[in-house]
């Protein structure tokens, strides 16, 4: 695997092909051969080549009669499978939505498409979200760049792998719970979960309302916040959106990071982190502290109860969302049932994978009467205290950081029998999407040869202090690691 | 730990339109049993005073007026996707 990506800034690949210097026909190209070259990784589902062709061509020829294009002229991308797009099947890596043929487009695909990006393929997933290392998707497993052994994280984890393989300068993701972020640490790029509400997920498919959001994974801070600017405001097709900033969320002089207060999370750095990549977080954070950055430790009680939370509210949203999957309207139908009952079981039994179901059930569970106060009000309640803690903690320092998730990379098949275990992985991500808070994942090095990523959150609302502020840790972070390399390199 | 008996199990699935072989009741049982023995953690957070959280952003009945407008699809593309169609109609298996 080559450092050097050899694709340029998103901001500008967009202006050379505005001016010329290249065509966005070239760059598709360049886009598709690289996904047929790294395929043995099987980050990507489909591609959308044709369609992706076809709207190049239209850009170069706009372009070539002097319109301009937009912000993201030719950039191309690649979508996780779980947004509407059109251009091939839109599955969320799920049986039951095999040859579905998106009728219309999410708002952040439109969007992105508006100023000139197109997208190229559709990455790879956990079946509708459900899992932190694409081993649930029904179709097959992403394998990790840095050793094809591991998993890539997940849910996102085809499309940090298409960011990491160089297929493409920037790939969207969805983060529930994590679902971007832990793949950007396991497989080594940045990954960005916005405020909640602040991109549209009118088109993207539901997992769990109350934390869904959409996720931007790229190389860089920069390049993410560039294009989240296109994506983020109010949409009236998501009645959750917010109000975005009238300022531009772009990076434009990355922040000092004199000043600024990071509280380390207690929470996150005690028993139960890999000693590699405790270190690997312990040496960025000293690299902030050498930049003026003061590094105070925050305590979050209540942050030990978070994964409970989120395993009672996530299944009993998704046992919910998943209810349209009948058989009856779009998606896999059984087609021998002889009544309408059977046909919604047998639809339902034939197209949900394991992991689909065991969420359902425990949704079902969570929310039946006589258990809901117990289980899905209490979690509510204690959601409430965490998000007091969090508020408080943040009035006193500006961002929060620690590691992203307790361990780099797990070999495959490693936690597949033990579904528990599997969640366990999400434990230092869930707090920020229950708090809807905006959350980083920077690169933070590697620990016995696999990346560790710094995860760096903030106040709801502040995304654009948190990319500018991201944006300077990183190439804090990045300079110290290759300066330290090409140490070792001489001696 | 909390107690799910194969019946529970069964009772899960019917109510939530998946059939399980016996093999699924007795694997998803021990492994709900699992799941919600680690979620029965919260029974020991003090949460007196505090209501439940049912948004996190501070939006409140968003609304919009009724009024048709243009969208992205039109019926045709809409329908594509149905398994079984009677014209612009979806087909169902009988009811009883």
């Amino acid at each position: 695997m080559s450092t050097e990506s050899k694709w340029p800034s998103v901001a500008i690949i967009a202006a050379d092909v505005q001016s010329g210097k290249i065509t966005a026909t070239e760059l598709v190209k360049q886009a598709l051969q690289t996904i047929e070259d790294k395929k043995e990784y099987q980050a990507v589902i489909a591609t959308t080549a044709d369609r992706a062709l076809e709207r190049a061509k239209e850009i170069d020829e706009q372009i070539a009669s002097g319109s301009n294009v937009g912000k993201l002229a030719g950039v191309p991308f690649i979508a996780k499978d779980n947004f509407l797009v059109f251009g091939s099947e839109t599955t969320a890596a799920s049986n039951i939505l095999k040859g579905f043929d998106a009728p219309y487009q999410s708002t952040a695909i439109e969007k992105l498409e508006s100023e000139g990006a197109i997208c190229v393929a559709k990455a790879n997933l956990d079946a509708f979200g459900h899992g932190g290392s694409t081993e649930n998707s029904d179709f097959f497993t992403t394998k990790n760049p840095h050793d094809t052994e591991r998993v890539p994280g997940g849910s996102s984890g085809g499309s940090a792998v298409a960011v990491v393989l160089d297929m493409v300068p920037f790939a969207l993701g969805t983060d529930t719970g994590g679902s971007s972020r832990q793949p950007a640490s396991f497989s080594g790029c940045v990954g960005y979960k916005p405020t909640y509400g602040l991109i549209s997920r009118s088109g993207v498919i539901a997992m769990a309302s109350s934390t869904d959001t959409i996720g931007t994974l790229a190389r860089t801070v920069e390049d993410v916040a560039y294009v989240v600017d296109v994506m983020a405001g109010r949409d009236p097709l998501d009645s959750t959106t917010i109000d975005r900033d009238e300022q531009s969320y772009q990076v434009s002089n990355a922040a000092s990071l004199k000043g600024k207060k990071v509280g380390v999370i207690k929470e996150y750095m005690g028993e139960g982190v890999d000693p590699g990549v405790k270190q690997a977080i312990e040496a960025s954070l000293e690299v902030l502290k050498k930049a003026g950055a003061e590094i105070v430790p925050v305590s979050l009680p209540s942050l030990e109860y978070s994964l409970g939370v989120y395993y009672i509210v996530v299944p009993a949203e998704i046992s919910s969302n998943l209810s349209r999957y009948d058989g009856q309207r779009y998606g896999y139908s059984d087609a021998d049932a002889n009544n309408l009952d059977t046909s919604y079981t047998s639809s339902r039994t034939t197209g949900f994978g394991a992991e689909a179901k065991r969420r359902i059930m425990t949704g079902a569970y969570v929310l039946s009467s006589g258990y809901y106060d117990a289980y899905y009000n209490k979690a509510q309640t204690v959601r409430t205290k965490l998000i007091q803690e969090f508020n408080a903690v943040l009035e006193d320092v500006d961002f929060l950081a620690g590691p992203t998730a307790p361990t780099t990379a797990f070999k495959i098949g490693q936690n597949t029998n033990d579904p528990l275990q599997m969640y366990l992985a999400d434990v230092m991500t869930v707090g920020a999407s229950l708090v809807g808070i905006p959350a980083l994942v920077v690169p933070a090095g590697k620990a016995a040869g696999l990346p560790v990523g710094l995860q760096l959150m903030t106040k709801q609302k502040a995304d654009r202090m948190l990319l500018s502020f991201g944006a300077a840790a990183q190439s804090a972070i990045s300079k110290e690691i290759s300066s330290k390399q090409s140490k070792e390199i001489e001696t | 730990m909390a107690n799910l008996s194969k019946e529970d199990v069964l009772k899960l699935a019917r109510l939530s339109k998946l059939e399980l072989t016996e093999e699924e009741v007795s694997k998803f049982q021990k492994e709900l049993v699992e799941i919600l023995g680690y979620v029965e953690k919260l029974s020991e957070v003090d949460v007196t005073d505090l209501t439940p959280t049912t948004q996190v952003t501070g939006l409140t009945n968003v609304t919009r007026k009724d009024i048709v407008q243009k969208y992205q699809a039109d019926q045709q593309a809409l329908l594509k996707n149905v398994p079984s169609r009677q014209g612009n109609s979806i087909k169902v298996r009988r009811v009883l």
